[in-house]
């Protein structure tokens, strides 16, 4: 496990729950990712300036860190588009039949001890272990 | 205001991406390769990222649930319940594309920060996934409709 941190993660993941908790009490909003953006894309909704600012926020931390030296490395991404783009599909379809994400399900929903958002993050996140071990040692081995 | 706080918010969400290293695609497959756990390979980060998430979650909720959104009239929870096949589906068509390439909409769309071609393609394709689903759902909703006002005509 040489690529462990903890302690990063530690802290990363508490700035993510102060985020959940922030824009609930300033805004009463659940901070998840996938309904934030479908709002901003979706025709029908008519909310869409403190769905931009927060995209807008969370694009700009990146850049921010980036400024103080500590940039993100380029994410490795796979070579073949064909696999990209039907991820993206997959990743936005999903989540929006299923209502929420890594963030809206498994973060502010399991917080809520929610009995959806436990559910639908165990299937996610199994679906995620099959698919890895399939393309890693199964296809790619 | 509501604007300039949801902005400190997803500055504040985007740091914690950057911070444990989940913008990383790489990162996030190393934790869902089980298969590495033998090898010594897995790497558990994600999951220390989602309890210090779920523990300042789980408190802060706690405390701001009986208040009044300073910039609302209510907080919206949601009401749902029903574990229905739709979040089902969904979590599952979800978590096959995360599993695919190691991201998921928070990273990704933090990662355009880095100009990645291929995140850009990715959050092209995510999006069009999105409104592919509000679509649907919005047909979906209006066949229903259609088949309920013709059953009222007939049985009427």
């Amino acid at each position: 496990m040489e690529n462990f941190t903890p302690i990063s993660a530690a802290i990363g993941g508490a700035l993510i729950g102060l985020a959940a908790v922030l824009l609930m009490l300033f805004n009463g909003r659940i901070a998840g990712i996938s309904g934030i953006a479908d709002g901003l894309v979706n025709p029908r909704t008519h909310d869409r300036l403190w769905r931009l600012t927060f995209i807008v926020g969370l694009v700009a931390a990146p850049l921010a860190a980036a400024l103080v030296g500590h940039g993100v490395p380029m994410p490795r991404m796979p070579t073949n588009y064909a696999i990209i783009v039907v991820a993206g599909l997959l990743v936005g379809f999903g989540t929006r039949l299923g209502n929420g994400c890594t963030s809206g399900h498994g973060i502010c929903g399991i917080a809520r001890l929610s009995p959806r958002s436990i559910t639908a993050t165990g299937v996610f996140m199994i679906a995620a272990i099959v698919v890895v071990a399939l393309m890693r040692h199964v296809i790619g081995g | 205001m509501p604007a300039l706080a949801s902005l400190l918010c997803g500055f504040i969400f985007g740091l914690g991406l950057v911070i444990s290293q989940m913008v990383s695609p790489t990162k996030v497959l190393a934790f869902l390769d089980f298969f590495g756990i033998p090898s010594g390979a897995w790497d558990p980060s994600l999951a220390v990222v989602m309890a210090a998430g779920l523990a300042v979650a789980g408190t802060g909720y706690a405390l701001v649930r009986p208040r009044t959104p300073i910039f609302d009239t209510q907080m919206r929870w949601p009401t749902a319940t029903t574990i229905d096949r739709p979040l089902v589906t969904g979590a599952a068509l979800f978590g096959i594309g995360w599993g695919l390439v190691g991201l998921c909409p928070g990273p990704a769309i933090a990662d355009l920060a880095t100009l990645s071609p291929g995140v850009i393609v990715f959050v092209i394709a995510m999006a069009v996934g999105m409104v592919a689903n509000d679509l649907w759902q919005s047909r979906g909703a209006r066949v229903f409709e259609q088949k309920l006002a013709g059953a009222t005509a007939a049985d009427g």
